[in-house]
């Protein structure tokens, strides 16, 4: 088996903030995040995936396939974009760096076909990040 | 769902390689430079990861704030601009960055019960660096 990363970066806002608080729950529990105007980040996504090596390409995935994919499914979906408003599955969840890295793997997993996902990695800021293996 | 949250920290410290158990030129056999006697220093970079469910109505594995204050408290207060050779921790325990990793995994592992430890992981430099898990595999 042989585990293959791709990285992309993409930035976009968000902002933390659950209806079913109350306004000071929502300030205590998020805190500068619960800001409804936004604030934003540059992310790092590193998807990674893993199968055997094909004997006559000499490859685990199509890189190309893989880079447009994560294009389609992610980057167009959500760069240069506001989450909680423009990307459909944030108008029900909170876009935490956890619920993001669970989003994109749902969006990446159906679409890759040779490979398997093995893990995607979201970085908010260089010294924070998520990984997620697609455990219940 | 299950995810890893993984924060990074960094701070300073000096330290010196010796053992008692060792003779004098031994030591010096064992740990060359790292055996000067006035000790000599590294900026630490430390990856703590906490795992478990997402919950539903944060959206995360748990409160950033309280990991900070955790380590900040209990780990950056009392490790960086210091010596290592004078913690407790060190006393009796070689201040190598193995020994590092354990001891700060102990100190999570003792007190931050506000999320799974999952491991953490510590360069001494950007040439290597060290991952204690306690029993458990590190994820990758």
């Amino acid at each position: 088996m042989v585990y293959l990363t791709r990285k992309a970066e993409f930035a976009a806002s968000h902002y933390y903030h659950n209806p079913d608080f109350t306004p000071e729950e929502n300030r205590r529990i998020f805190g500068k995040c619960n800001n409804p105007n936004g604030h934003g980040h540059n992310y790092t996504l590193e998807v990674t995936v893993k199968g055997e090596v094909d004997p006559r390409s000499g490859f685990v995935v199509d890189l190309k396939q893989l880079k447009e994919t994560m294009h389609r499914e992610v980057l167009d979906a959500m760069d240069h974009r506001f989450l909680n408003k423009e990307v459909p599955e944030f108008s029900r969840l909170i876009p935490t760096t956890e619920n993001l890295a669970i989003v994109i793997w749902q969006r990446l997993a159906p679409e890759l076909k040779a490979a398997q996902l093995h893990r995607v990695r979201v970085y908010e800021t260089p010294d924070l990040f998520v990984d997620f293996y697609g455990e219940a | 769902m299950k995810a890893y949250l993984t924060r990074r920290y960094m701070f300073s410290a000096s330290h010196r390689l010796h053992s008692d158990a060792m003779s004098a030129e031994e030591n010096v056999a064992t740990y060359g430079k790292c055996n000067n006697p006035y000790g000599h220093g590294h900026n630490y970079a430390l990856e703590v990861t906490v795992s478990g469910q997402v919950d539903r109505n944060t959206g995360m594995v748990c409160n950033l704030v309280d990991l900070d204050d955790f380590v900040q408290r209990e780990i950056i207060d009392r490790f960086d601009i210091e010596n290592l050779n004078m913690l407790p921790e060190f006393a009796k325990t070689i201040p190598s960055t193995e020994n590092l990793c354990t001891a700060i995994h102990e100190i999570l592992q003792r007190g931050f019960t506000l999320a799974h430890l999952q491991g953490v992981r510590i360069e001494e430099t950007m040439m290597n660096s060290f991952e204690y898990a306690g029993n458990a595999e590190m994820r990758r």
